[in-house]
């Protein structure tokens, strides 16, 4: 029993009206402009993020970060090391590999930078999952334990900038911080 | 057909009917019952959880900090399952029995299996709010490993989705038994068909939901001894993110029901409404990659293919909903001899009737706040302008909140009614209750975007980093923008309040509506039933309101995107 009856059965021969074709035709080209602008964006932009990735167990990527900080460990005028509030500071070859462990609750160690030097950055994380989010730069990478994420970067400004952990990583999250420098 | 009918004789009872006075609707008693169950259930869970979401947004207001951190964490995991899971979730089996049974005249296809669902959801809710309260599950709705919950955690929203599931083949079941009983001639009116689209989406996101819940629920209890991060967050985006795109299904599909039961308003075609629910089914499933646009170990190809399908069909059909729902609403009210300018028809709409207004705020807010800022966050390279910083509760506020749950609350004004028949109680109050709860809700989204594109991080307890070993200060700006957050969270929550209270006071206290003559307080469109349940498109209208209005949206969003790519050009070079 019907209670209202409809007009055509076949919806698919209803007509259209004007402005929902020009609608529909408008809206397609623009999604066809996004999706070739991020394309686009690999060949005439500078912000591609990196997808070269490794597995590697935590603490061999641990071992490695102590190594690095060990190797390029900077000393001030007296050859002593450097340190921010118990971090040492790590100055890494210009152009040169950078190793940056995540764990709860810290990004370590303190790097140093030169400006308009491109660096090999390895990211990943000793524990849970954290997030890299530099500041005020704002750019935002996850990290997670078992993948070393290999990305460049070249910073373009100098000054100090905080890396605050944007991922949820349990009650110490919002104590989870590191640092970056750069010097002309 | 013969044994359903058989069970339903078994048991001794046959399906009783009524007809609705003000619809002419036939409506089946257990349909109306599992409605109202459904609808209670939701609007509970939306109180509780949004009250923590209050308490999350004023601990999150830099001056005045309300709950110690873990507190905060406990509440915010809280606030993420009770509003997004519960609420939006019973609402929605809600809708779906609304949208078979009632629109269809048709009986509900197996009453018993629908309590059953009922019930495991009702289970799972209580029991996923047992397993955060007791503090050993504060992983956020995420719950990304290595990271662990307590196992009931897990349980709980594993009997979640198998009772949504039953709900979900009680909907289908309720489909074939209206079509075999010839309920209803030809296809399915539009708002059905929606939520068709809604419940295969939920049918696919239950199955990965599934895929990843159970394992990682064996893990908790130890019988799994490692959880891959990357596959995990794989995964559970496969249930995460279409999941949401049962949301839209559904409130489109409201849309076009409010605007068809108060403005009296058809398609403008059958086909360009229809293709566009079936584009969501086709083009969403894979869409979990713009979750995972900041993760390391996925090509770029595979990112980029799998944001847009190389033309972002998902947001093509939102955008073309977003024009067909306004330009049936105009073509409507042409008819209804709104007819001069390009306006009058949107001035003397119905924006007395909570309904509409909220209906109407639901649609331009989602498009504007929450449609944009998706686009924007889901593009490969400038996802890393706000990948986990708060911009992306922002975006997602101004879809589940000012978009669905908007929506939502317009919906439960002609569900009291009709189903509950029992009136609205305090009426002026309740004109005002979208618009609180509106601008409370657009300006949680705008101001915690605001931030977000400040660097400010998401699910964290302090932004001024006291405890932290290395310090870092945010601007000065993030601070204005997380206390404006707090501000509107009080309008939001005021106006969550009201809509609580009026619901409840009139299911409890209202005017019955079932006595002879009576009348209904914010009436109907006259044609409103016929055009609900009616198939067939509208005849040549004049659009330009439509037109001018669309036109608006096209340019915001092409600028909004562009000033993006410009801020992203700023940063740091990738090479
Ligand atoms: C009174 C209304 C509401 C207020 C004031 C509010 C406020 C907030 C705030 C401040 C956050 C935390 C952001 C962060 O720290 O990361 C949040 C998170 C969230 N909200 Fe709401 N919200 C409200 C309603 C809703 C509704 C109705 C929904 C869903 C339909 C919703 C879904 C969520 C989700 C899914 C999260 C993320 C939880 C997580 O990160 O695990 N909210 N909300
Ligand atoms: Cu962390
Ligand atoms: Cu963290």
């Amino acid at each position: 029993m019907a209670i209202f009856s409809p007009e055509k059965r076949i919806w698919w021969k209803q007509p259209i009206h004007g402005l929902e074709l020009g609608w529909i035709i408008v809206v397609f080209l623009w999604g066809l402009f996004m999706f070739f602008f991020m394309i686009a964006w690999h060949f005439i932009g500078d912000q591609n993020l990196s997808t070269e990735t490794y597995r590697i167990a935590p603490d061999k990527f641990v071992e490695r970060v102590e190594e690095f900080a060990e190797e390029f460990q900077a000393m001030d005028e007296n050859g002593e090391p450097i340190e921010e509030e118990g971090v040492p500071v790590v100055r890494p070859a210009a152009g040169g590999d950078v190793y940056l462990l995540a764990r709860l609750w810290e990004f370590w160690p303190i790097i140093e930078l030169k400006k308009g030097e491109s660096y090999r950055f390895h990211l990943s994380s000793a524990d849970w999952q954290h997030g890299f989010s530099l500041q005020p730069t704002n750019i935002n990478i996850s990290v997670h334990p078992g993948y070393e994420h290999v990305l460049s970067l070249t910073p373009t400004e100098s000054g100090v900038f905080g890396i605050v952990c944007n991922e949820y990583c349990g009650i110490g999250h919002h104590t989870m911080t590191g640092r970056i420098r750069v010097v002309e | 057909m013969t044994t359903i009918d058989h069970s339903g004789a078994i048991a001794g009872q046959q399906p009783v009917y009524r007809s609705c006075r003000f619809t002419g609707l036939r409506v089946e008693r257990s349909a109306e019952l599992l409605i109202r169950a459904n609808a209670v259930a939701a609007v509970v869970f939306l109180a509780l959880g949004g009250l923590m979401g209050l308490m999350v947004a004023l601990t999150r207001w830099p001056a005045v900090q309300l709950l110690p951190a873990e507190w905060f964490y406990l509440v915010l995991t809280g606030h993420g399952a009770n509003v997004l899971l519960f609420w939006i979730l019973f609402f929605e089996i809600a809708v779906l029995y609304f949208a078979s049974a009632i629109i269809l005249g048709s009986r509900i296809a197996a009453p018993k299996w629908a309590w059953l669902a009922f019930l495991l959801m009702i289970v799972g809710a209580v029991m996923a709010n047992y397993a955060v309260l007791r503090g050993d599950s504060t992983v956020m709705f995420t719950s990304y490993p290595p990271m662990m919950a307590s196992q009931w955690f897990y349980l709980s929203l594993i009997l979640f989705a198998v009772g949504a599931l039953i709900a979900v083949f009680v909907f289908f079941g309720t489909l074939v038994v209206a079509k075999a009983e010839g309920t209803y001639n030809g296809s399915v009116p539009l708002v059905t068909f929606g939520a068709i689209t809604a419940a295969i989406i939920a049918v696919f996101t239950i199955a990965s939901g599934a895929i990843i819940l159970v394992p990682t629920w064996l893990w908790s209890l130890g019988l799994i001894s490692e959880m891959d991060t990357l596959m995990y967050k794989l995964i559970w985006w496969g249930m995460g993110h279409s999941s949401q795109q049962i949301n839209v299904s559904a409130h489109v599909s409201i849309w076009y029901a409010i605007a068809a039961m108060l403005v009296g308003a058809k398609p403008l075609s059958e086909k360009v409404s229809r293709t566009a629910f079936l584009m969501y089914i086709f083009f969403l499933q894979l869409a979990s990659a713009h979750h995972l646009l900041a993760e390391p170990g996925l090509s770029e190809t595979w990112k980029i293919v799998n944001t847009s399908y190389m033309m972002y069909l998902a947001v093509m059909a939102s955008m073309i909903h977003g024009m067909t729902v306004p330009g049936a609403i105009e073509a409507a009210q042409r008819r209804n001899g709104f007819d001069r300018g390009a306006f009058e028809w949107l001035r003397k709409a119905p924006w007395g009737h909570p309904a509409f207004s909220g209906m109407f705020l639901s649609l331009v807010m989602f498009g504007f706040i929450g449609g944009i800022s998706g686009v924007v966050l889901g593009t490969e390279q400038l996802n890393v302008l706000m990948h986990n910083t708060i911009y992306v509760p922002g975006h997602f506020h101004g879809t589940v909140v000012t978009g669905t749950t908007l929506a939502f609350m317009a919906m439960t004004y002609l569900v009291v009614p009709l189903i509950f028949q029992r009136d609205i109680i305090w009426p002026t109050l309740a004109k005002w209750q979208p618009w609180i709860f509106g601008a409370g809700a657009a300006g949680i989204s705008m101001f915690m975007m605001g931030a977000g594109t400040l660097g400010v991080p998401r699910r964290q307890w302090d932004i001024a980093l006291s405890d932290a070993n290395l310090h870092y200060e945010f601007a000065p700006g993030a601070y204005l923008m997380m206390g404006m957050n707090g501000l509107s969270a009080i309008l939001a929550a005021t106006g969550g309040v009201i809509f609580v209270l009026i619901v409840v006071g009139s299911v409890v206290g209202g005017p019955r509506l079932d006595a002879a003559g009576a009348k209904l307080r914010f009436p109907l469109h006259d044609a409103g039933a016929q055009a609900v349940s009616h198939y067939g498109s509208e005849k040549h209208p004049k659009l330009t309101g439509t037109a001018i209005l669309v036109t608006i949206f096209f340019i915001s969003f092409v600028l909004y995107y562009f000033i993006n790519w410009k801020y992203l050009s700023e940063l740091w070079l990738f090479n």
